[in-house]
């Protein structure tokens, strides 16, 4: 657990800084969550109550507790994307990797979750993979991005 | 994206195209920090006084006054924080202030420290926008290593220490006082006010908290006057406001627009009306938590006491239009659900009240209501506007509201005893 120590250190003790801290150990984790026992390590470096990181950690919409895949794919739900047909775009995303929102597909590769407006709704229907927004989307667009992003999977583990 | 673009307006903002450092100092940047440093901050608040500048977050609060009442405060340490956590759904502009003009940004977070006498401060950017995220990061940084930030500011004896805090998803840390308990640790939580963050925000100390869009005026107006920037907008509404234009319009995108222009001005002129062959039918004002006003109202002016006056929320400037080929419930359903989801469940009104209206939706929409669900629905808003706890609770209840008035005869109309088949039971 040597990426949580040297988070807890980048930022330093300062209790304050704990949902950065807790954000930081997140995104170094290959399964983008929380463990319990990162829980217990952010617990004793920063020498705050177990229950206080997870009082934090629950609040926020964008911290799992739960193992999420390697990609994470976050639709939106708002208004602007939903008049723009967002329904058809979740409908072909919940059919190519057979999972429904909040849920991980069996190999790990992917999680699929609802997200609030993503600032790009000048280009609605608009969704989030990882760190990058894709919008104007159709549904043939959103399931050959997810294509794309197995395949260059499995060649990384054929290589 | 921004057809009126000319150098002379306050934001400069164009698709792709990213304003670095030494574009910035080019185009004039950071010569408004070093006349505010020179000329200290008294005078420099009176330029944003007499500029009339107001929150651009939604509050529409007197930028002046906030800081003076910092400046009033004998406390030492004090703190500014830019509310980068935009939320609202339908809102874009501080996604594209923070991408595209990061160091006017920055400039202005500088100066407003500066005048309210703060050393640290945050940016408190939502989880969701890492690139912003990422380029303020290296714009704080770079800003820094060319003596912008930092200690002894351009040698003038000022330091501001400023960081970059993520948010982790949740629309209520956009209230400043659940902003604060967010960076402080904790679950982002409103607390009551007063005492207000610039008497004791961040640890108990005074604290400045103001908009992306807020701060990123003031480098205009310290450089170029408040005469100059009161050539923009009305007398009651100087400048511009940056429009997030959504929906179903010819050209979506985000625009500059004086104040002062009419909202139809701006739906035909910039976006260029409703699309072909449509009508429109409704418009949504100031995001989810603003209202849905009717095509008869869109000729009221975007100026903040006009829409005061007619009920019109600017909040963040979202104009999100929908043809006359959509539902109005389904739209305050969408609204609805949004704000159950992001409800932090501490009061009654808020928790119970988006729930039991949630549910009187989804049997107007099923059919299966009757028009007392109405006149229930109509009791509940109410109930949700004026006894929840934070601004949550209070702007959930607008589009309700708004709908409600406006559009009774379609919520009348999915009543099952409205309908022919109904009476012909009834009556049979
Ligand atoms: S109004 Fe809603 S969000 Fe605000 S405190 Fe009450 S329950 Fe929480
Ligand atoms: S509503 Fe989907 S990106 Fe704004």
């Amino acid at each position: 657990m040597t990426a949580i120590k040297e988070v807890v250190n980048w930022f330093g003790k300062k209790e304050a800084l704990l949902l950065q801290v807790i954000l930081a150990v997140q995104d170094a984790d290959p399964q983008n969550h929380l463990s319990e026992e990162a829980v217990n390590e952010i617990s004793r470096e920063m020498n705050i109550s177990r229950s206080r990181v997870y009082s934090t950690a629950s609040f926020y919409s964008e911290i799992s507790l739960k193992p999420r895949g390697i990609h994470i794919i976050r639709i939106c739900t708002n208004a602007p994307c939903e008049n723009a047909n967002k329904a058809s775009i979740l409908a072909a995303i919940k059919q190519e990797l057979g999972i429904k929102i909040g849920q991980t597909t069996a190999d790990g590769l992917f999680s699929l979750e609802s997200v609030n407006c993503l600032g790009a709704c000048y280009m609605s229907p608009a969704i989030k993979i990882d760190d990058a927004v894709y919008g104007d989307l159709t549904p043939e667009a959103a399931v050959a991005i997810i294509r794309d992003l197995r395949k260059e999977y499995q060649d990384e583990q054929n290589a | 994206m921004n057809k009126m673009l000319d150098d002379d307006q306050i934001f400069n903002i164009s698709p792709g195209r990213h304003v670095d450092l030494d574009h910035h100092c080019q185009n004039g940047g950071y010569s408004a920090l070093a006349k505010a440093l020179a000329q200290g901050p008294e005078t420099s608040l009176k330029e944003i006084l007499d500029a009339g500048l107001r929150g651009r977050g939604g509050a529409a609060f007197p930028t002046a006054e906030k800081i003076k009442m910092l400046r009033a405060n004998t406390e030492k340490l004090r703190y500014i924080i830019c509310n980068a956590d935009e939320g609202e759904p339908g809102t874009f502009k501080d996604r594209f202030i923070m991408t595209h003009i990061p160091f006017q940004l920055l400039e202005g977070i500088t100066i407003a420290a500066f005048m309210a006498g703060a050393s640290e401060g945050y940016i408190y950017v939502r989880h969701e926008y890492p690139e912003a995220q990422k380029i303020l990061h290296e714009s704080i940084e770079e800003a820094e290593r060319r003596g912008f930030l930092g200690d002894n500011i351009l040698g003038s004896g000022f330091s501001l220490s400023l960081k970059l805090f993520s948010g982790a998803g949740s629309y209520l840390c956009g209230e400043e006082t659940a902003l604060i308990s967010s960076i402080e640790g904790k679950k982002g939580r409103p607390r009551l006010k007063p005492p207000y963050p610039t008497q004791a925000g961040l640890w108990q100390k005074p604290t400045l908290i103001n908009n992306v869009e807020t701060l990123a005026n003031i480098p205009k107006i310290i450089e170029k006057s408040a005469s100059w920037y009161r050539s923009f907008g009305t007398p009651d509404s100087p400048g511009t406001k940056l429009i997030s234009l959504s929906g179903d319009v010819q050209n979506r995108g985000l625009f500059e627009v004086p104040f002062g222009m009419t909202f139809a001005q701006i739906i035909n002129e910039y976006g260029g009306g409703a699309k072909t062959g449509k009508a429109i039918k409704a418009v949504n004002i100031g995001g989810a938590s603003g209202v849905l006003i009717p095509p008869e109202m869109l000729f009221t002016p975007l100026e903040y006491l006009a829409c005061a006056k007619t009920g019109i929320t600017i909040g963040s400037g979202a104009i999100f239009v929908l043809d006359d080929t959509r539902s109005i419930l389904s739209n305050v359903q969408n609204r609805l659900r949004f704000f159950l989801h992001e409800s932090c469940g501490k009061c009654t009104p808020c928790r119970e009240g988006l729930r039991q209206a949630n549910l009187i939706l989804d049997r107007l929409l099923a059919g299966e209501a009757v028009r007392q669900d109405v006149s229930t629905l109509e009791r509940y808003t109410r109930a949700i506007q004026e006894a929840s706890f934070c601004g949550l609770g209070q702007a959930a209840g607008n589009s309700l509201r708004s709908s409600l008035a406006y559009y009774r005869d379609e919520y009348l109309a999915s009543c099952r005893d409205n309908k022919p088949s109904f009476i012909e039971e009834e009556t049979a």
